[in-house]
């Protein structure tokens, strides 16, 4: 290891790093350390002058071996990974040291800590950079068609995007239709176009695309491969129809006896029938078959509907379809679901009969919704006089949702606007701010204060019917601190609406799970870097849009559906993707077949070879974390690129006494446990 | 927790030996059935109540403090206070000592006076209810029912001092009182005055503030069809029981509301004798709702639309999703 010369660049990040760590001294210092031939600090060792100063180097000075303690390697490493390939050094030989991260920002009030871990990470890096062993990236063909999971319009706009570029687009809704909740709404803010008029020629599209192949009432069960090869399981769940005679004329939700709750597409407040077809601009224009409300599957006796239907398309012994497909690149946009306010009592949802949800009163003003566009009270009949609509329900609240759910104060504004148009009543908005804050949103919301909205700033206290004063009884009464005037205030109304927070869907952890990507605490997809990078992920070839991703108003979301079509499309443009070559090995010929590797992968990469007793890694799947080398009990896995002699380097570089000098490594004697 | 014994530290504090006599008849009466067994606090005094606090703090957290150095030197460290005032100051006493270290000093060398030294964080203070609920639980509690109260609508009222600052519940919207009343067979009302204030010692103070504090929570379970209220505080039961002919005298109401102690509710569904738990020591007499007990209930309350209204759109449920 003699010829070895490593190169050491301390970056100052601006004020980031050069702030709390002692920059300079560091690179003095590790000018000192075994190997190093060259140390040097510069302001942003990113910028092209940073890169140009480390390609010269290894150039000039022969390196052969690059350490950059700088941010994390998240951001970085690729660049870096760049600079020492376009100077003739393999990539894998450059090593990062992170002292952004995990030095000056979590030492901020003490230098000299910061300073002295910074060297200890650079000395790990060093002395793990010299046992790194130069790999050559896999290159694999990228598969053209594109699986997009949810058919909202984040979905929608993502799979016609790519879909008219001339590429496949496989689509997985697992409601009976797409359109998402931008379909259940009536108006959209601040233009207060009809969503459905702007939406359904889009889902219209979306069925008729002859590169879209569209999956509803399926959903995703497993998700194997890699970028550009990805096999994936869905099951397609049993219409209990036969979609090739169907021709939705609707004979058979017509005859269905059974009425149920529409907890779905009414958000709860109207009926559908066991055997529907969500809304009717649907697409595909099927129905399905609710098998738990439909009396023949729950009592044996009924089929009206089969009876009825005239291309004889009732198949009541329909069963679930596995599909597997094989794509290139996933694109999740599965949405998010409303807060149940029944979690804050004293709002009265589900107690007190005119206290609605936002959802619901987006279907009651819905033309095609239960009421046919009427602002009624429960009773169906009564005009409400006064109407309170209160904000940041389950949301910008410690107890339920921390953040903001942005979407609520534009859609109480439009409520505001749309009681306003139908009925005499007078509306009371109940704030605690207002965040109007994109193109003719503010502009939206002064035109409602001309219309004669009333905005009172404060959260609501409670809405009880427990009349106190003349003129409060029969009416749902909301008791809430004015914070302008500084006074307790009960203001009777009629009808009071809840705008309900955003929330990650049910299962969104688990999703995230099943496609290899995380989640943040809330439980929304977390992006691969929030502002530079919002729609792609942690895992290649998975790219987020939309709700699932945080709240988002359908601007934003269609946004993200195209950003993603566009990643997608230059990854396919490309027609092959470079593979990281970090992945296990086994040592065949000290392989016992244990099999303990086979079963602990998460990937299902290792196979174990009946003719040789032996497991062998399939290097296209192996994603290199690195469980099946901790796992072994004959340690003959190794991680390439994390080999045990890199790691053993690395804590022996980080054990360097920075104070002591060179050669010295403290080791810390393992004290004796007292036995009691 | 249940301490391994079945053994509970017991502070009636003084409203259980004087004006609610029926709740310590009933309470006793009910946790023997239940199989707790309760201990009084050897020569325990007044907890101060809720004047006390707003005079002077430091002899009143004293006065409260030498409590709880008493009972931390019973075997068990789970202390049982049924009135809820009581349950607030012994409970706050803990805390603020625990987090203040200078009131910790200064309430033990007044301890130290009569040779006595508490230690914050000794022991667990807890309301009766909380205990008959989260340690006996619903199922034991269903298996000792006898005698459904059936056809009684019950407003449950918790008062604010047991949810608000202490307390596991929704200190806005508790309901493990509903739960516990509904086991015992009863008709729990919807009553969104449940933990409202009602009034406390204001009645002494302002006459007009306190019989409007009470006539808000008579006129709303009165709204919702009571039978009965049902309370888990002297003071809360005092106040609706005794001045109940003065709010219908000032205001010209005629609320006729029963006011009884869970403890009272629970030994009725067990099948004890209603003198045994004191019934019938109330001001506003509680026999004749007691009867209907075994009937149908009343209709349900206003607001909630018909179902078989055509034009009605459906009610949310309850029950979260």
């Amino acid at each position: 290891m003699t010829e070895e010369r490593v190169g050491v660049y301390v970056c100052h990040c601006g004020h980031n790093i050069a702030g709390t760590v002692d920059v300079e001294a560091v690179a003095q210092w590790a000018q000192t350390l075994p190997y190093v031939a060259v140390a040097r600090d510069y302001r942003f060792m990113c910028s092209s002058l940073g890169q140009e100063l480390i390609e010269k180097d290894i150039k000039e000075l022969g390196l052969t071996r690059v350490v950059v303690a700088a941010c994390s390697p998240h951001m970085h490493e690729p660049t870096f990974r760049g600079v020492s390939a376009r100077a003739g050094l393999n990539p894998y030989l450059m090593e990062m040291a992170n002292i952004r991260e995990h030095a000056s920002w979590v030492h901020r009030d003490d230098m000299a800590a910061a300073t002295d871990k910074a060297k200890a990470l650079v000395a790990g890096a060093v002395r793990r950079a010299l046992e790194l062993k130069p790999l050559e990236p896999f290159k694999a063909a990228i598969k053209e068609t594109t699986l997009v999971v949810g058919g909202g319009i984040a979905g929608i706009t993502a799979a016609l995007e790519i879909a008219n570029s001339g590429y496949p687009v496989i689509m997985v809704e697992r409601e009976p239709s797409i359109g998402g909740h931008m379909a259940q709404l009536d108006k959209t803010f601040p233009t207060l176009d009809c969503s459905a008029c702007i939406l359904t020629p889009k889902m219209f599209d979306v069925g008729t695309h002859p590169n879209i192949t569209l999956l509803t009432y399926s959903e995703v069960e497993q998700v194997d491969g890699y970028i550009g090869n990805f096999t994936v399981r869905v099951r397609k769940k049993a219409r209990k129809i036969n979609t090739d005679v169907c021709t939705g004329c609707g004979d058979c939700w017509s005859r269905c006896p059974a009425k149920v709750v529409d907890e779905g597409f009414e958000a709860g407040l109207g009926y559908r029938t066991a055997v529907y077809r969500p809304f009717p601009q649907a697409v595909p224009k099927y129905p399905v078959i609710d098998v738990e409300n439909c009396i023949y599957f729950q009592k044996g006796t009924c089929r009206a509907c089969e009876k009825f239907c005239p291309t004889g398309a009732i198949s009541f012994d329909q069963e679930d379809e596995i599909l597997v497909l094989s794509v290139g690149n996933i694109v999740l946009a599965t949405g998010y679901k409303t807060f149940d306010p029944r979690q804050i009592p004293q709002y009265g949802y589900g107690r007190l009969a005119n206290v609605f949800t936002s959802m619901e009163f987006e279907r009651m003003v819905n033309a095609a919704g239960p009421t046919g566009g009427k602002v009624v009270l429960r009773d169906g009949v009564t005009t409400p006089k006064s109407v309170g609509i209160i904000h940041c329900v389950g949301s910008r609240d410690h107890r339920f949702n921390r953040y903001c759910s942005a979407t609520c104060c534009m859609a109480a504004l439009k409520f505001a606007h749309l009681v306003k148009e139908r009925t005499e009543a007078e509306v009371y908005q109940f704030y605690i701010d207002m965040r109007a804050s994109f193109k003719d949103y503010e502009e939206f919301y002064v035109r409602i204060l001309e219309e004669g909205a009333h905005m009172v700033r404060g959260r609501v206290a409670e809405v009880t019917d427990a009349a106190r004063q003349p003129g409060e009884e029969g009416k749902l009464i909301i008791q809430v601190e004015d914070t302008l005037i500084g006074r307790q205030r009960r203001i009777p109304v009629d009808m009071v609406i809840l705008m309900v927070a955003m929330e990650p869907q049910e299962d969104a952890v688990e999703i995230a799970h099943r496609f290899g990507i995380g989640c943040s605490n809330a439980g929304f997809f977390i992006e691969r870097h929030p502002k530079l990078d919002p729609v792609a992920t942690m895992t290649d070839g998975i790219f987020i849009a939309g709700a699932c991703q945080g709240p988002k108003d359908i601007p934003e979301s269609v946004g993200q559906g195209a950003a993603t079509a566009a990643r997608v499309l230059s990854l396919i443009g490309q027609k092959e993707v470079e593979i990281e070559p970090i992945r296990a090995q086994i040592d065949e010929s000290r392989c016992s077949g244990c099999r303990v590797c086979n079963t602990m992968c998460p990937y299902s990469a290792i196979d174990y070879i009946e003719d040789l007793g032996v497991s062998r890694v399939n290097p296209a799947l192996c994603k290199g974390c690195g469980t099946c080398v901790a796992a072994c009990p004959s340690q003959v896995i190794s991680g390439q690129h994390f080999t045990y002699e890199a790691i053993m380097a690395q804590i022996e570089g980080l054990l360097y006494d920075v104070h002591a000098g060179n050669g010295h490594v403290t080791v810390v004697e393992p004290q004796p446990v007292e036995v009691a | 927790m249940t301490p391994p014994n079945g053994q509970y530290a017991y502070y009636p504090g003084c409203s259980l030996k004087a004006s609610a006599g029926a709740y310590e008849r009933s309470a006793m009466a009910v946790i023997e059935r239940l199989g707790l067994h309760f201990v009084e606090v050897d020569d325990w005094n007044c907890c101060g109540a809720t004047e006390y606090f707003s005079l002077n703090k430091l002899p009143a957290y004293s006065l409260v403090a030498r409590n709880l150095a008493i009972a931390a030197a019973q075997p068990t460290h789970e202390l049982v206070a049924p009135c809820s005032a009581c349950y607030l100051n012994l409970r706050k006493t803990d805390d603020h000592m625990r987090l203040e270290p200078k009131l910790k000093e200064q309430v033990n060398r007044a301890l130290a006076a009569g040779g006595l030294h508490y230690e914050p964080g000794t022991l667990h203070v807890r309301h009766l209810l909380d205990v008959i609920i989260d340690d006996v639980g619903y199922e034991a509690i269903a298996a000792r029912v006898t005698r459904p109260l059936a056809g009684l609508r019950v407003a449950p009222y918790y008062g604010c001092l047991i949810v608000r600052p202490f307390g596991d519940n929704d200190p806005e919207y508790p309901t493990h009182m509903d739960q516990l009343l509904e086991v015992l067979g009863a008709t729990v009302v919807d009553f969104p005055m449940k933990s409202h204030c009602c009034g406390g010692h204001m009645t002494q103070i302002s006459e007009e503030t306190a019989f409007e504090l009470l006539r808000q929570i008579l006129d709303n379970a009165a709204a919702y069809q009571t039978d009965v209220i049902v309370t888990v505080c002297p003071m809360c039961q005092l106040n609706l029981d005794a001045y109940q002919g003065n709010v219908n005298r000032r205001f010209g109401t005629a609320f006729n509301l029963p006011i009884l102690y869970f403890t009272q509710m629970m030994g009725l569904a067990f099948g004890l004798q209603p003198e045994a738990l004191g019934i019938g020591s109330e001001i506003v007499p509680a026999q004749a709702a007691l009867n209907k007990i075994g009937q149908v209930p009343a209709e349900a309350p206003r607001h909630t639309p018909k179902r078989r209204d055509k034009d009605a759109l459906p009610m949310p449920s309850r029950q979260r999703r």
